[in-house]
This record gives C-alpha cells, structure tokens and sequence, in this order.
C-alpha cells in the first residue's frame, strides 16, 4: 500500500465533517525532465467513501487534481464513534485505504 | 439574471482605488492562506518524521530516539524553539539538522558523508531530513522561539551571521541585506520580510520549516539560506555548514520571542 492519509472526521451540528489529506504525487503526465523525458503520468483516479457500508462520496479525478490532495467534505446520517473508511486507487493501480474514527459533537 | 450583476460588482471593486483594493488583496489572500492551514501537506512529512525517528536503521540497527536536541537524550518537546545553540559534546553551534547528522553518526553509525547525502528532495526522492524536521518543528509548535546567544561560541555566531547578513558580493553585488533590509517591499508578488525588525522576524522566522507548494514539498531553513544564496548568484551554501548556522542564530536573535508555527504552509 502506498504511503498513508490523515483523516480527521468530527461531527459539526447533525452532519459528519471529514477532511482528508492524501500523499500522491499527481503527476500530469504532461511534464518533461531535466533531460527532456516526459514524466509518465501518475495520478489517483478514483476515491471511495465509505460508512457504515454505504458509499457517501465517490469521486473521479484526473490529471488536474494537485499533488497531495486534500478532500474536505460533510454528510449525513453518522455519529460520533463509528469510522469513515477512504480508498482510493491510481492510473498505476496502487491503492490505499485508511480509516478514522468519527469525533464527539 | 444574477450571474452578471456578480461579475460587474467584482469589476467594480476592482477598479476601485489601488491602495485600498491592495489591502483588500491582502487580506483575502491572508483568509485563503488561513483556510489551506487545514490542509498542509507537512502533516504527512510530520508524521512520516515521526517513523523515521523511531525506526533503527543504519549500521548499528539503532533509531534516533536518543538523540539529545539540547534538551536531552531523546526529548524533541520544545527543542526547536531552542535551535540553533552550542553543544559542549561537539563544540559548536548546531541547528535541527546539523544535529540529526550527528546523531545519525554516534547513535546510527553512519558515516557522515551518508548522513548529509541528498538533504533536499528533488521528483522522484524524497528527503528523510525534511520529513524529520518537519516532525521535530511540529513538536515545538505554539512554544515561543527563545534561541540562546549566551556562551562565547553562540554570540560568535551571531557576529559571524551579522557580518555575512550586511556584506554585498558576488556578481550582482548582493547581500542578504539588498533584500531584508526593508519594511513593505516584495520580490514579484512575494512579500520580504525586514529581518533585522522583530515585529516582522518574529512572525516570519518562525514559519519555516514550511511545505511549500512551488517546490511540492517541505523546505527547511538550511534550504531557504541554499536558496537565498543561489538566487544572489553567491557560492553553493552548503548543508550544516558554519555559515548557514552563523546566519541562523543572527536572525534568531531579531525572531526571539515569536511564537513557532512550523511546519507552515507557503507559496
């Protein structure tokens, strides 16, 4: 699994806030070396959200995403305690999935 | 239709007097600033500092959680607001890295050449030194930054840092001084701090180490200086060295007393 994500999720009034930083390099794929070589591209393709096995936010991004990305977002229907789980997986097909723990309101 | 009625108010405020819509840029880009502290990537390097400190690697199979950052062997609480200082074991003024190399070598076994190899990541390498101290930085943050200048080699230093601030060379007849000198001026769009007034090295100093999102990844201040002196078009600063040192604890002593808010987030 590639390198891990800080998750933080609390609940703000009747709703779940989660902000989430991923480490990936995004590379575009449009970039050149100092020797002229394109950087091959390498960017996270899809991100799953989960609760409680329910999918709560499913993205899909590309090249123009930046590099470390950071997803804050909020939904509804959690509680305090229960875990929000994050895939997501690359153009590679590298993957990684953290979790946290929802916090008090 | 609403959409037009936005876009001609925001011409509006536009063209409104320069000094006032200055200000006003200001302070909007300072509340954008405000609002990505959530989302600094020097979270990932802290916490990636953190393994480092506690894995053993090298030689002797040892990890670097007895380090002694002037605190003592192992507490890394509160002793970036006190580096750079002297220690008595290797007789000289070090910093946050300078002193992760020695303890790479005493406690670690690495020689020292290995230790100070590729301080600075580049695409494709990381850098264990910025991830380190990123997580040393972060463990001192909100403390207030008290450098000490006191024994015969620390206020040296300081002398030895005054003299390189105040000293034009190189081919552009620079020193640091052509550009810190000044309150209120700016490179393009990049605001220069005046470093020998406190009110401004009180708030700036203490923001580095930072991620900074031109360059996709921490940078220390033993990297700003590398930086400073290629942008003058001066010599290669090198990592650790006595004079990267000297001019830390002479900006320290103007930044004294501010607050630590490493690792930051910058341009």
């Amino acid at each position: 699994m590639a390198d891990p994500m800080r998750i933080r999720a609390n609940m703000t009034g009747d709703k779940v806030e989660v902000k989430a930083l991923m480490a990936h390099e995004m590379e575009t794929g449009q970039r050149k070396d100092a020797k002229g070589n394109v950087i091959p591209a390498h960017f996270i393709q899809n991100v799953t959200v989960t609760h409680n096995g329910k999918t709560v936010l499913s993205a899909q991004w590309g090249p123009s995403i930046s590099k470390n990305p950071f997803l804050h977002f909020r939904f509804k229907g959690g509680k305090a305690g229960e875990k929000v789980t994050i895939t997501w997986t690359d153009n590679k097909g590298e993957k990684r999935t953290d979790e946290a723990t929802i916090a008090g309101g | 239709m609403r959409i037009p009625w936005l876009v001609a108010g925001a011409v509006i405020t536009a063209l409104s007097s320069a000094a006032p819509a200055q200000d006003n840029t200001q302070k909007e880009i300072e509340r954008y600033r405000q609002l990505l502290q959530e989302g600094n990537p020097a979270d990932l390097y802290e916490a990636r500092g953190e393994e480092i400190w506690k894995q053993k690697r090298g030689p002797k199979n040892a990890s670097l959680e007895q380090c002694d950052l002037g605190l003592g062997p192992g507490v890394v609480k509160g002793a970036f607001a006190q580096l750079p200082r002297y220690f008595a074991d290797t007789d000289r003024v070090q910093d946050t890295e300078s002193r992760l190399v020695t303890c790479m070598v005493t406690l670690q076994g690495f020689k020292p050449e290995e230790a100070m190899k590729d301080p600075f990541a580049v695409p494709g390498r990381h850098s264990d030194m910025e991830a380190l101290t990123s997580y040393i930085a972060a463990e001192s943050k909100g403390m207030k930054l008290e450098v000490p200048i006191r024994h015969p080699k620390e206020v040296e230093a300081f002398q030895i840092g005054e003299q390189l601030f105040y000293r034009r060379a190189g081919p552009n007849d620079f020193g640091c001084v052509s550009c810190h000198s000044e309150s209120g001026k700016r490179i393009r769009l990049q605001d220069l701090p005046r470093l020998t007034e406190p009110k401004e090295a009180q708030k700036i100093f203490t923001t580095w180490p930072a991620y900074r999102v031109s360059q996709g990844t921490v940078r220390t201040m033993q990297h700003r200086l590398y930086d400073c002196y290629w942008q003058m078009r001066h010599p290669q600063l090198d990592f650790t060295s006595e004079t990267a040192i000297a001019l830390m604890v002479f900006m320290a002593k103007y930044a004294n007393g501010g607050s630590v808010e490493a690792p930051a987030l910058k341009r």
